[in-house]
C-alpha cells in the first residue's frame, strides 16, 4: 500500500513538473482597438486553460506596424505573436518570414474562416495569420434625414444617388453636412479611400505590366467626382479628416451620410458615445453607374507567428484560442453579441442572435462583396483591394496620397496631383524593377 | 520716462508675458481637463471646458490596463542613468575642448552637433542589429547608453560654453598649488561650474524622458518606459481620447512636477552664457 502510494505521489509530482516545465510566457504585439482590448482582458481564461502566460505590448497600429516590420526583417525575435494586416500577410509569407498554419486543429474549423478572410491571409494556398476580426466598407447614413428629405437609400446605392441625397440633405445653417468622407493621407487612411473609390469607377492602380494607371481616364473621372462632391457637400478642412475626425462628426450628428469601416457600426449604434444611435441605416458601398466594382475594402487584423520564434507551441494554443468560435461565445455571453469581434468566421453570421445585431448582415454582405484578387474591373497583376500586396506600396501610397489631400486641400489641381501620382509610381516602381 | 508709463509698460510686458505663456501651457491643460471627461465629452462640439460630468473613471481603466509603475521606474532608469553617463563622458570632453582646445576642437564640436542632423530612422536597423547580436533589445542598459551617445553632443556643447565662461587662471592657479587633474576637476570646476551642470542634467533628464522613437522601437516588455505607455492608449479607429489624455497625465505629471520645482535652475542654465 506503501509502496503504491509512492509511486501515485511520484507520478503526480511528474504530471505537475511537466506542465511547470511545458508552461510558457508569449509575447504578443497588437494594436490599440476595442476588440483587441477586450481580448486582453480575457487574457486569464487562456492562462486557466493552457498555463501559458501572456506578456501584451500594445501600440498605435503605425508605431505597431514599423516595431513589427523591422522586428521580423532582422529576426530580432521579441515578439512570439504579432498583430497583422491582410496587407502585410502574404508579402511576410511569401518571404518565409511567417509559421504556416496549415496544422491547426480539427475542432479549430479552418474552414469555417469567411472564404475572403481566407483568401487574403494565405499566400500560395496556405493560411499564414488568423483573422481576429474582419471589416470592409459601407455607406452609414441617418434614416431621420433620408425620411426628411423624402428618399430611401438602396440597399446597394451608386455614387450619384449618394451626390443626389448629399444634396438634398447638406443643410450648413443646421451645422450638417451632406456627406463626410476620409481626406487624411496615409495609405491607410485616404488612401485606402480614394483607392477603392477608383475601383468603384474602373480605375486601377497597375495594369498587368506594373505600368501606373493614373493617367487614364478612370482615375480623373473619380478623382474630380470625389473633389466635387466633397467641396459641395463635404465639412471644411476634410483633407485632414480620417476615420477619428469623421466618428466625431457622425456620432454628433454632423454628417448625414459616411462611408468608412464596418467596425464603425457599434460606435455609431452606441446611445452611451453616439447622438444619433437610434436614427443610423447601413447600405453598400457606392459604385458608379454602369461598373460592376463597388467602393467596399477588405481588411482584417490577424494573429501571426513570426518564423524562429522558441514557442511557437505555445503560440499556437493562443491563436487557436483567441480566434475560435468558444472565444467568440464567451465574449458574447459576458458582453452581449454586439460587442464580439465581427468579420472572422461564417458560423458567426449563422448564429441566429447574431442575426439580430442591426449592423451584422450588412457587414458580412459587403466583405463578400470584396474580392481581393479580382479588385478592379481590368486586370490586374496584384492581389488587394484598398492596397497592392507588394512591399513597395506603403511608400508610393503615402506620397500619392498626399498629393491628393493636396488636391482636398484646394493647393493644385486634380491634372497636377494625377500627373505627380503617375510619376511617383512609375519612378518608384522602376527603381524597384517591376518595369 | 514718466512713472505712469512706465507702470503701463510693465503692466503690458506682464500680460503678454502671461498670454504666451498660457498659450504654451494650454495643451496640457487641455490634456489635463480632457482626462476627467468621458470619450464623448472629450469630442464635444462646441468643446467643453469645465463644465462637464468629472470623472476618475479614465484614471481607472488606464489603472486597470497598465502596470503604471513598471513603465514610470523603466523612464526613471533610463532618464537618470542616460544622464548620468553623460556627464560622466561630457564633463572631461567639454574641460579639453574649453581649457586645453586643439585646432581641431571647433571641428569637432560641429562634427558632434552635426550627428543630430541625421533623421533617426535611418541608423534603425544598423543599430537594431547590433542590438540583437550584442542581446541588447529590451533591455535597460542597451537604451542607457543609446540615449547617452543621442544626447551627448548637447550635453558637451551645453557644458563647452558653461566651461568657457570659467577663467583658466584658477585652474592654473589650483594647479601650481599642487592639483592634479582629477582634483582639479573634481573640485575646482565642478563647483565653479555647478549651476551650469544642473541645468545640462535637467535639460538632458527631459530630453530622455521624452524620446520616443528609441524607446519605443528597441522595447518590448520589460525595458518599455512611459512613452510605449502612452502609445498603447493612441489609436486612429476608435475615439478614445479621454483615455489617452489621461494616460498622457499621468506619463508628464513626473516630469512637470520636476520642471515646476528646478524652473529656477533651469532658466538660470539656459541663460548662463547668453548673458554676458
Amino acid at each position: 500500500m506503501k509502496w503504491r502510494n509512492s509511486l501515485c505521489a511520484a507520478t503526480v509530482c511528474t504530471l505537475v513538473a511537466t506542465a511547470v516545465v511545458s508552461a510558457e510566457t508569449i509575447t504578443i504585439a497588437t494594436v490599440n482597438n476595442g476588440d483587441m482590448i477586450r481580448m486582453q482582458g480575457y487574457t486569464d481564461d487562456f492562462t486557466e486553460k493552457t498555463g501559458h502566460e501572456v506578456e501584451w505590448v500594445t501600440l498605435e497600429e503605425n508605431v505597431l506596424r514599423q516595431r513589427v516590420t523591422t522586428d521580423i526583417t532582422t529576426r530580432g525575435g521579441q515578439f512570439d505573436i504579432m498583430t497583422i494586416g491582410m496587407y502585410e500577410t502574404p508579402i511576410w509569407g511569401q518571404n518565409g518570414w511567417l509559421v504556416p498554419l496549415d496544422d491547426l486543429s480539427a475542432e479549430y474549423d479552418t474552414a469555417d474562416i469567411l472564404p475572403a478572410m481566407r483568401a487574403g491571409l494565405s499566400y500560395d494556398g496556405t493560411l499564414y495569420a488568423a483573422p481576429f476580426y474582419g471589416e470592409s466598407s459601407m455607406v452609414m447614413y441617418r434614416t431621420d434625414l433620408m425620411e426628411k428629405a423624402g428618399l430611401e437609400m438602396p440597399a446597394a446605392p451608386t455614387w450619384q444617388f449618394i451626390r443626389e441625397a448629399a444634396a438634398v440633405m447638406d443643410d450648413p445653417e443646421n451645422g450638417i453636412n451632406g456627406i463626410c468622407l476620409r481626406g487624411k493621407a496615409g495609405w491607410g487612411e485616404g488612401g485606402a479611400l480614394i483607392t477603392v473609390t477608383g475601383n468603384s469607377f474602373g480605375a486601377r492602380w497597375f495594369d498587368e505590366e506594373w505600368n501606373a494607371q493614373f493617367d487614364q481616364p478612370e482615375w480623373k473621372e473619380a478623382l474630380t467626382f470625389y473633389v466635387d462632391l466633397m467641396n459641395d457637400y463635404g465639412p471644411e478642412g476634410y483633407a485632414t479628416n480620417g476615420f477619428n475626425e469623421n466618428l466625431s462628426l457622425f456620432q454628433q450628428g454632423k454628417c448625414a451620410m459616411w462611408i468608412d469601416a464596418t467596425v464603425a457600426a457599434s460606435f455609431v449604434t452606441d446611445p452611451e458615445e453616439s447622438e444619433v444611435a437610434d436614427n443610423v441605416g447601413f447600405a453598400l458601398a457606392p459604385n458608379s453607374e454602369g461598373v460592376d466594382k463597388r467602393s467596399n475594402w477588405l481588411w482584417a487584423w490577424a494573429l501571426a507567428i513570426p518564423a524562429g520564434t522558441q514557442k511557437e507551441e505555445a503560440a499556437k494554443e493562443f491563436i487557436e484560442w483567441a480566434t475560435s468560435k468558444d472565444y467568440i461565445e464567451m465574449v458574447a455571453e459576458n458582453e452581449g453579441w454586439a460587442n464580439v469581434p465581427p468579420g472572422a468566421r461564417t458560423s458567426l453570421y449563422e448564429t441566429p442572435a447574431y442575426q439580430e445585431v442591426p449592423f451584422a448582415g450588412i457587414t458580412l454582405e459587403s466583405i463578400n462583396a470584396a474580392d481581393p484578387t479580382e479588385p478592379t474591373v481590368e486586370p490586374v497583376p496584384y492581389v488587394g483591394v484598398q492596397f497592392v500586396a507588394i512591399p513597395e506600396f506603403a511608400g508610393i501610397a503615402t506620397e500619392v496620397s498626399q498629393e491628393f489631400a493636396a488636391v482636398y486641400a484646394g493647393q493644385q489641381s486634380v491634372d497636377e496631383a494625377l500627373a505627380k501620382a503617375q510619376a511617383i509610381t512609375n519612378e518608384a516602381m522602376e527603381a524597384a524593377g517591376y518595369r | 520716462m514718466p512713472r505712469a508709463i512706465r507702470t503701463q509698460r510693465k503692466l503690458l510686458t506682464t500680460a503678454v508675458a502671461w498670454f504666451v505663456g498660457l498659450l504654451i501651457f494650454f495643451p496640457i491643460l487641455w490634456t489635463f481637463l480632457t482626462s476627467f471627461k468621458t470619450e464623448a465629452e472629450a469630442v464635444a462640439n462646441p468643446p467643453l471646458f469645465l463644465n462637464f460630468d468629472w470623472t476618475l473613471e479614465n484614471y481607472a481603466v488606464v489603472q486597470e490596463r497598465s502596470d503604471y509603475l513598471r513603465f514610470l521606474w523603466n523612464s526613471v532608469f533610463l532618464a537618470g542613468g542616460s544622464t548620468l553617463l553623460g556627464i560622466l563622458v561630457g564633463v572631461p570632453a567639454a574641460w579639453s575642448m574649453a581649457f586645453v582646445p586643439s585646432r581641431r576642437t571647433k571641428d569637432i564640436l560641429l562634427w558632434m552637433l552635426s550627428t543630430k542632423m541625421l533623421p533617426a530612422v535611418g541608423v534603425l536597423y544598423p543599430i537594431y542589429l547590433i542590438f540583437i547580436r550584442l542581446g541588447l533589445l529590451d533591455t535597460r542598459v542597451g537604451l542607457v547608453v543609446v540615449l547617452m551617445l543621442i544626447n551627448l553632443p548637447i550635453i558637451v556643447w551645453m557644458l563647452y560654453t558653461y566651461f568657457r565662461e570659467i577663467p583658466g587662471e584658477i585652474l592654473e592657479a589650483a594647479r601650481m598649488d599642487g592639483a592634479n587633474l582629477r582634483s582639479e576637476l573634481l573640485y575646482v570646476l565642478t563647483p565653479m561650474a555647478l549651476p551650469g551642470i544642473a541645468s545640462t542634467v535637467l535639460l538632458n533628464f527631459i530630453l530622455a524622458w521624452n524620446e520616443a522613437f528609441w524607446t519605443l522601437n528597441l522595447t518590448a516588455v520589460d525595458a518599455a518606459p512611459l512613452t510605449a505607455f502612452i502609445a498603447s492608449y493612441s489609436s486612429p479607429e476608435g475615439l478614445f481620447f479621454a483615455k489617452l489624455s489621461a494616460a498622457s497625465t499621468m506619463a508628464i505629471a513626473p516630469i512637470l512636477i520636476l520642471g515646476w520645482f528646478s524652473q529656477k535652475q533651469l532658466v538660470r542654465g539656459l541663460t548662463f552664457g547668453a548673458v554676458k
